[in-house]
């Protein structure tokens, strides 16, 4: 069997999870990215401060991709601003582009975030832009140079699963790139029917951090992933609008 | 100077090694703006802050979101 390989910015990837390692112990983040199977982990940038607290990168095993966010950017200036220092610290070049002006409901800013996109595509980002998924949008991301597109399922934080079903489900069949859903994934029955509906890879935070047992939420997703990536690939059963149909022979019975 | 939104009292003449030193960050796990502009690692014991600078120093932390 041909091996499924989940190709972005020009690396391999075997997983298809990535993990945000916010809202929980930086002890559990190890733990959890084990669990998880996750190659791609995703961080933020702040201001340091000298209190000698563990660094975050100290728990994270090695030859995990670090993917740094843009979060706390109002717009597409401090979006770049903040991907520039994220490369400075030395870990690579993808960047997770997030632009909110909204802090009610964290949407992302659409137009601020094609413009960043642009922008640190130019400067040799690999840019995964998280947007409301809107088509025309989706476009614009392609044509700025973005490595993948990552439309929410629901606000950020809020694990109410996915509200935008349908319209996530026109940008997998409509965009030549990588899909990865991002926010509001709740629960591993979500994030298992995402990836059955084509979606490249899921990418979940407050799932894993508020669940009961972090890492075997995060097992509980890596397993859900997989198997809605198995299906996808399968090709799912026709749905019969009306009746049933018998999956056993009409003949022979033990009758008459 | 302002340090991270702090105004900070430094004598003239200090590099940014001796200010992350003085401030106590690990060099290795920061990254170093000054005025806007990134002050690249090979830079930080060449470049010396001047009254007026505006420093922010960051580094990663767990993160998903906002």
């Amino acid at each position: 069997m041909k091996q499924d390989v989940f190709m972005l910015g020009g690396q391999e990837f075997q997983s298809r999870f990535i993990l945000g390692s916010g809202k929980y112990n930086v002890e559990l983040v190890k733990a959890a990215v084990e669990q998880a199977g996750a190659q791609m982990i995703t961080l933020a940038v702040r201001r340091a401060n000298s209190s000698g607290e563990g660094n975050i990168l100290d728990f994270i095993p090695e030859g995990v991709t670090l993917l740094p966010n843009t979060s706390g950017a109002r717009n597409a200036k401090e979006a770049v601003r903040i991907a520039k220092l994220s490369r400075e610290l030395g870990c690579g070049n993808f960047v997770k582009v997030e632009i909110m002006r909204d802090s009610k409901y964290l949407l992302p800013d659409n137009q601020e975030t094609v413009k960043a996109t642009e922008l640190l595509a130019k400067e040799g980002f690999v840019v995964l832009p998280y947007m409301y998924p809107d088509l025309n949008t989706a476009r614009d991301l392609v044509n700025a140079g973005a490595a993948a597109v990552m439309p929410l399922a629901a606000p950020i934080g809020s694990n109410k699963g996915l509200a935008t079903k349908e319209f996530i489900q026109i940008l997998i069949d409509e965009i030549d790139l990588p899909i990865i859903v991002d926010a509001g994934i709740g629960r591993p029955s979500q994030a298992c029917e995402v990836m059955e509906m084509g979606a490249a890879a899921v990418m979940a935070n407050t799932a894993i951090a508020t669940a009961g047992d972090i890492p075997k939420m995060a097992s509980a997703f890596r397993k859900a992933i997989e198997a809605g990536r198995e299906g996808y690939l399968s090709g799912l059963g026709r749905v019969k609008e009306r009746g049933g149909e018998a999956s056993s022979p009409l003949t022979g019975f033990l009758r008459d | 100077m302002k340090i991270n939104g702090v105004i900070k009292e430094y004598p003239s003449g200090l590099t940014v090694s001796q200010m992350l030193e003085r401030e106590g960050f690990q060099k290795e796990q920061v990254a170093v703006e000054l005025n806007e502009e990134i002050v690249s690692r090979d830079a930080y014991g060449t470049t010396v802050l001047k009254n007026a600078d505006v420093i922010e120093v960051v580094y990663f932390m767990g993160g998903g979101s906002q």
